[in-house]
Parts: structure tokens; C-alpha cells; sequence
């Protein structure tokens, strides 16, 4: 099917003007701010999640540069607590729940299953523009005065004590949750009812599939965390007690209700990092994935089985022993369905045609930075050794290797792997190549010191650690990395700003992947397919056989068409 | 030929009902209802919450519960659930009269509906203000005198048994869940005002098709089920033994 286009493209006149795409057909600015194009929703998301990333990343670097010293460096404690909370609020809220469905599940998902638009295309503009609301008001919240609860919002510190703009920021975030349910709603409708004729179920490229396994999150865990947020806001305004432990309501009512949706928002975050490596592993090892139906089911798995799972964040929150030890079996559980995703990706690579490109390497770079944030997740189940690593480095380093680790390489890769798809331009695929090699190693020198550091005993949230100055030579080792890791997210930005401008040219299928988005050209037209896809082939059907029947199809077609022109004259 | 395309599986745009992106009517109206199903689940997890703390706390305090709930007035309750039901009535019979392309019955119907919800605001305001005037609405003004405040319900065997921070959970839940369940409704008023519009414009995406007044249709059945849960749990509490 990928090579169709190819051989068709080498038989077919060249035309001569330049093709009318999606980002030539209009210029004004109103053409974008009021676009029902789904493709460029994605651009208008790719802009403004990079900009909350940017954010997020100069809080996290006062932070790493705050801790190397054991007496602090530059901020008061009060600073410090509205900087490490802005950064969780920011990063979470602004960047990782949205930014490969916003960006890339808008690009590509229409695209992947043949249909013209998203099922509700002003629903997803609006989408954007709550998202952009909330996320303004979040900045409005950090600016002035900010907020000192961290990204939990734990009452009653939340609802009674603190004295920052709590309200605003959870107003904030409400609405850029419900950007975020309208997203899970469109796409379930799309991939429900717009999927191209021939596209079944199981034709669906496995990116699909964990797309819709995360709007499943999005659309009955979102709302959880929306109303209980709310709550918070309500008790703080209008002053109904909802978890005042004064009136004998019960403040750690907020923490199940809090992590009935933030257990399932990390797996919103991580499914789609799911998404694309499935992609990039099958298109680069040039091989059907190896077990398919596994690897798509262990996407539904791990969103039914994310619901059952909260409790492992309250082992020392008063929670009683039994309830501790059913939650920790329950997260072993979890650790069945990412397991199978993780040997599915590496015998689909065993005997596979292996390109190693830029995209193939963030893909592999996330296998093994995942593995070590998912092994270490095990250890954090376990109640026994939980209470021992609550609240101390060991968690910041097992969820940084998760979501950042597992998010930003997945994003990166989805980046490199879609970018000549989305602007229709090639980067320098050396550069791209190292930068890779950069993020993994100042990401895991930036993050494995404090696995060590955090198991020594390194609280989370401290800015001060002159009680044990012996953990400083790790917090130097993770700023540094945190350096090298920062300058890896900056050059792409110069590189691929670049390739813009004075990049190749992207033909429609450059990496000979398979899948109905590199059939159309790069970048797609408006309508995404000039005539709408029938789909006759496989998932994945690298097949050489089926490969060579396809190509002697087109050839034949493109000789018929041909002769009947010919047979005209 | 008209008619001819219009039935035809790749009608693009001959029905003026239809939105670019679907190939015909039925992959449109199937993905109306879908969206607008997906969409009532989320709501249902949204009041699911409220409804859980609910369960825990009237669990964890029956007889404060119990007491609590005697200054509603259930027959006020009871008319407000009656005009609703009859609301959602009214809607019925608007999505059927679209369905049969009989405009002036379905502004009529609609109307009635928005008539009955403002009924229901209007009662709601009343009951508001009566726990306005009794310092029933929790805070520092929360009432403290059990006995002016519940009269003889707040005994028990001749002793005082209501805890007043308990009442004030109750009456916590009680604006918040009622309150957002209001919100709801000026919503649903909002957004069936707009359609009778639409029907009044002779709007192409209503008129040729009944599926948008559907969706506003399980809106609202949706906001009336709420409070079909809503009424027995504050109005309508048994005795606890």
C-alpha cells in the first residue's frame, strides 16, 4: 500500500504548480483562529503546548538550580513550593495530558482511518480555545501570586490554609479539563463512525487503538477531577463544607476522588506515548507488529485496569491495611499489560528490517526509559516498600521516568516521525539523529541520581538538605544532566524552524511507512484524501508478497489509465 | 437525478442537513447520538462524585441526616418533580413532531418546556430563600440553635440529636448538588431557547433534520433523571433506626 504511491508518483505526470495543502489554501490570521480544519487545530495545539512546555521547563530549571546547594541557592521556601507547583500544574495540565492527542491525535487519527475531518470539527476548535482559556488563567494564577499546595491540591491545606490564588488556578484547570473531554469525545465518535469503507476494527493502525483507549480515560476520569476540583473552589468561595474535617466532612475523601482521576491520567498521558511507539517500532522494523490484537487489547486492559488502581497513592493516607494490600495487587495487575506491550515492541523488531532514523531512536530510547520507570513502579505498589519511598525522590524519579521519560520521547518521536507529514518538509536527519542520543542520556542523567538520592532518603518538595550534604553530588549530577537535557528540547526548535524554511522538499511517504496518512501528499490536501480511501490491504503489511502484488496492481491501474487516455485522443 | 444523488451513498453535501465532513445522513445522525451519549457519560461521572460523597456522609451520619432534611419541604419537592416530568413530556412530544417536520408544534412543545423549567427556578428560589431566612446556609452564620432551627424534629427521645456541623454537611451537599443541578437547567433553558430559534429561522440543520432536537431532548431528560435521584435523597429520607 506504502509503496503504491511511490511507484504511482514515478508514472504519473509531475504537476507543475505547487499543490493546494491545508497550510497554503489561506494566509489571514482568521483563517486559523477560526479553522474547523482538524490539521490545523493540531498546529494551533503543537504552538501552544510547546509554550506551556517552555514554561514548565524554566520552573523546573529554577528547581534543579535551587538544589545545588544543600542550603538552597536563590529562593525563599515559600518561592520554592510556587515553583515546584507551578511546574506540576503546568507540565501535567498544560503539556502532558494534552499534547500527543491534542497535536498529534488531531493530525494524524482523521488521517490514519481515512475520513475528512474529526466527527465535530467547532467542537474541536472549541477544545482549543478552552484549552487556551484554562490555560491562561492558570498563567493569571501564577502571576499573581501563584500557588503553594503542588499540583495535588491536597485538602484541607487546599480548602482552608493556603492563602495563594488556589481558586483561580483550579478554575483554570477545570476548564482546560473540559478541552479535554471534548477531545475524548470527538474521537470516540471518529473512530466509532467515520473510520474510511474496509477500515475495520482490526485494520486500525495501532495508534488508534490507544487513542481510543485513552478518550475512554479522558471522557469518565476527567470529570471526576473537574467536580472535585470544583468542590475545592466551592468550599473555598462560597464556603459549603464538602471535605471540612472540622465539621466531621473527610479531607482524604479528596485524595480517592483526586486520584480516581489522576491514577488514570497518567495512563492518558502515557497511552498515547503507547500510540506512537507502537507506530514507529512496526513502520521502522518494517514488520507487522507482532500480536497485534495483544498489543491493541493491552491498551483497553490498561484503561480498565488504570480505574482500579488509585488507591496505591494513599498507602500512608490513613487507608486501611486491606484496602493497601487489594490496591497493591491490583497494580501488579497493570504491570501484565504494559509487560506485553514491551516484549510485542521487541519481537516485533527481533528479525524486522530495523532503520535506525531519528524517529526509530526516540522510539527505542523510550522502550528502555520506560522499562526502568514501569519496574520501578513495582517497587512503588508494593505497600511494604512504599512506605519506606513515599514523598522522597525515589516517586519524582519514578514518575519523571514515566511521564517525561515515556511523554516527551514518545512526543519527540511522533514530532520527527509526522513532521514532513505536517509541514511537508524534511529536517536534517543527522542532527535529528544526535539530539536524540542527547535527550536520553541528560534525560537519564538528569533523573537516575535521584532514584539513589531519593532511596538514601531525599524528601520531594525540600529545598533544603543541609541535614544530609552528602546527597549534593547527586543533585549536581541531575542538574547537570537537566542542562543536557534542556539544551536536547532546544535545538529541535532551531532545526526544525529551520527545515521550514530550507528544508527538502517531503515526498508523501518518506519513510516507506504503512498507513492511509502517508498516502495522501505531504502535507495532505484540505479535505485530507482527494477521493475517500477504501481500504483493501492489512494493518502493517510489510509482507514482501502482498508488497509486490500491490506494486504490480498500481502498475497495471497506472497502465490502464494510461491506455484509456491514450484510447481518447 | 436530484433525488437520485441525494439517496445515493456519496450525496456530498446535497442534503442541507449535511456537514461536510460526513459521506451521507446516517453516518451524521449516528455520530450525533453517539457524541451526545459519550457526552451524558461524562456527566454522569461528573454528578457520579457528588453522589458518592453523598452515599459516604449520609452513611456516616444518619440521624444529623434525617433531622437535617425535615426543614425541605417535600411537597415543594414533590411539585417540582411533577413539573419536570411534565417537562419531559413536552419534550417528547417536540422530538416527535420534528421527527414529523411539524414546525409550529415543535416551537409550541418547547416553549411549554421552558415554561416549566422556569416554574422549577422560580419554587427553587422560594425554598433557597427559606434556608436564607433560617441561617440554614452553612458558614459562619450557620444556625447554632437546633431547636429554632428544626423546632421539634431535633429531638430525640426529649434529648437534643442533631450535631449542627453534621446539619451543615447536609446543607453543604444540599446547595451544591441542587445548585448544580440549577445550573443545569439555566443551561437546558439556554439551549432550547437557541432552538426555538433555529426552528423559528427555519434553520436547514433543524428543519430537515430532527437529530439536533433529539440531542437537546436527552439533555434534557438527562438534567430531569437528576433530579428524579435528587428528590428522594434530601426530600424523601426514611427514619433511621
Amino acid at each position: 500500500m506504502s509503496s503504491t504511491v511511490i511507484t504511482t508518483d514515478g508514472l504519473l505526470p509531475k504537476p507543475q504548480a505547487e499543490e493546494v495543502n491545508y497550510l497554503n489554501v489561506e494566509h489571514t490570521i482568521s483563517s486559523w483562529l477560526l479553522t474547523g480544519d482538524h490539521k490545523r487545530i493540531a498546529i494551533l495545539y503543537l504552538i501552544s503546548t510547546t509554550f506551556f512546555f517552555f514554561l514548565g521547563s524554566v520552573a523546573a530549571g529554577l528547581i534543579r538550580y535551587e538544589l545545588t546547594s544543600p542550603a538552597g541557592v536563590a529562593l525563599e521556601s515559600d518561592t520554592y513550593n510556587k515553583v515546584f507547583t507551578a511546574h506540576g500544574v503546568i507540565m501535567v495540565f498544560g503539556f502532558l495530558v494534552v499534547a500527543i492527542p491534542a497535536v498529534f491525535g488531531n493530525f494524524v487519527l482523521p488521517l490514519c482511518i481515512g475520513a475528512r475531518d474529526l466527527a465535530f470539527p467547532r467542537l474541536n476548535l472549541g477544545s482549543w480555545y478552552m484549552y487556551m482559556t484554562g490555560g491562561s488563567i492558570i498563567l493569571a494564577g501564577m502571576i499573581t501570586g501563584g500557588v503553594d499546595t503542588g499540583w495535588t491540591f491536597y485538602t484541607p491545606y487546599s480548602s482552608m490554609y493556603s492563602n495563594t490564588q488556589v481558586s483561580l488556578v483550579l478554575v483554570g484547570i477545570f476548564i482546560a479539563g473540559f478541552s479535554t473531554i471534548t477531545t475524548g469525545i470527538n474521537f470516540v465518535v471518529t473512530i466509532h463512525k467515520m473510520r474510511a469503507p474496509g477500515m475495520t476494527w482490526f485494520r486500525l493502525p495501532l495508534f488508534v487503538w490507544a487513542m481510543y483507549a485513552t478518550s475512554l480515560q479522558m471522557i469518565l476520569a476527567t470529570p471526576v477531577v473537574a467536580i472535585t476540583l470544583l468542590l475545592v473552589v466551592v468550599e473555598r468561595t462560597f464556603k459549603l463544607p464538602i471535605f471540612s474535617p472540622e465539621l466531621g466532612g473527610d479531607p482524604v475523601l479528596f485524595q480517592h476522588l483526586f486520584w480516581f482521576y489522576s491514577h488514570p491520567a497518567v495512563y492518558i498521558m502515557i497511552l498515547p506515548g503507547f500510540a506512537v511507539v507502537s507506530e514507529l517500532i512496526a513502520n521502522f522494523s518494517r514488520k507487522r507488529i507482532f500480536g497485534y490484537h495483544f498489543v491493541a487489547f493491552s491498551s483497553l486492559a490498561i484503561a480498565g485496569l488504570g480505574f482500579l488502581v488509585w488507591g496505591h497513592h494513599m498507602f500512608v493516607s490513613s487507608q486501611s491495611m486491606y484496602e493497601s494490600i487489594v490496591f497493591s495487587l491490583l497494580s501488579y495487575l497493570v504491570a501484565v499489560p504494559s509487560a506485553v506491550k514491551i516484549f510485542n515492541w521487541t519481537a516485533t523488531m527481533y528479525k524486522g528490517n530495523v532503520r535506525l532514523a531519528s524517529p526509530m531512536i526516540y522510539a527505542l530510547a523510550f522502550l528502555m526509559i520506560f522499562t526502568i520507570g514501569g519496574l520501578t513502579g513495582l517497587f512503588l505498589g508494593s505497600a511494604g516498600s512504599d512506605i519506606h519511598l513515599t514523598a522522597t525522590y525515589f516517586v519524582v524519579a519514578h514518575f519523571h521516568y514515566v511521564m517525561v521519560g515515556g511523554v516527551s520521547l514518545a512526543y519527540m518521536g511522533a514530532l520527527h516521525y509526522w513532521w514532513p507529514k505536517m509541514t511537508g518538509r524534511m529536517y536534517a536527519e543527522g542532527i535529528a539523529k544526535a539530539n536524540a542520543i542527547l535527550i536520553f542520556v541528560g534525560f537519564n542523567l538528569t533523573f537516575f541520581p535521584q532514584f539513589i538520592v531519593g532511596y538514601l532518603g531525599m524528601p520531594r518538595r525540600y529545598h533544603y538538605y543541609y541535614f544530609a550534604p552528602e546527597f549534593q553530588a547527586y543533585h549536581i549530577m541531575s542538574t547537570l544532566g537537566s542542562s543536557v537535557l534542556g539544551l536536547g528540547f532546544i535545538l529541535p526548535a532551531f532545526y526544525l524552524t529551520y527545515s521550514l524554511f530550507k528544508g527538502k522538499k517531503a515526498p508523501a511517504n518518506p519513510w516507506g511507512a504503512h498507513g492511509l496518512e502517508w498516502e495522501t501528499s505531504s502535507p495532505p490536501p484540505v479535505t485530507n484524501f482527494l477521493e475517500t480511501p477504501i481500504v483493501m490491504d492489512e494493518v502493517y503489511d510489510f509482507d514482501p508478497v502482498s508488497e509486490h502484488a500491490e506494486n504490480m496492481k498500481a502498475l497495471e491501474k497506472a497502465e490502464q489509465a494510461e491506455n484509456t487516455s491514450e484510447g481518447q485522443h | 437525478m436530484s433525488a437520485i444523488t441525494e439517496t445515493s451513498d456519496h450525496g456530498h453535501g446535497h442534503h442541507p442537513g449535511l456537514h461536510h465532513q460526513y459521506e451521507d445522513m446516517a453516518q451524521q445522525t449516528e455520530s450525533y447520538i453517539v457524541g451526545m451519549w459519550v457526552f451524558l457519560t461524562t456527566e454522569i461521572m461528573f454528578f457520579g462524585a457528588l453522589f458518592f460523597i453523598y452515599t459516604l456522609y449520609r452513611w456516616n451520619y444518619q440521624l444529623d441526616f434525617y433531622i437535617a432534611h425535615e426543614h425541605l419541604d417535600w411537597k415543594l419537592g414533590a411539585f417540582n418533580t411533577t413539573v419536570l416530568l411534565f417537562s419531559s413530556f413536552t419534550m417528547v412530544m417536540a422530538v416527535q413532531s420534528a421527527q414529523l417536520k411539524k414546525r409550529i408544534a415543535v416551537m409550541n412543545y418547547l416553549g411549554v418546556t421552558v415554561l416549566c423549567a422556569i416554574t422549577f427556578l422560580v419554587v427553587k428560589y422560594f425554598e433557597y430563600s427559606s434556608k436564607f431566612a433560617d441561617h440554614l446556609y452553612p458558614g459562619v452564620n450557620f444556625a447554632t440553635d437546633a431547636k429554632a432551627a428544626f423546632g421539634e424534629h431535633a429531638f430525640e427521645a426529649g434529648k437534643l440529636a442533631v450535631n449542627m456541623n453534621h446539619a451543615q454537611l447536609f446543607y453543604g451537599l444540599y446547595f451544591c448538588m441542587t445548585g448544580l443541578h440549577a445550573i443545569h437547567i439555566i443551561v437546558g433553558i439556554g439551549i432550547i431557547i437557541a432552538l426555538i430559534r433555529l426552528w423559528f429561522n427555519k434553520a436547514n440543520s433543524v428543519i430537515h433534520d430532527y437529530v439536533p432536537t433529539e440531542m437537546v431532548g436527552l439533555y434534557w431528560h438527562f438534567v430531569d433523571l437528576v433530579w428524579i435521584f435528587l428528590f428522594p435523597l434530601f426530600y424523601l429520607m426514611p427514619k433511621p433506626h
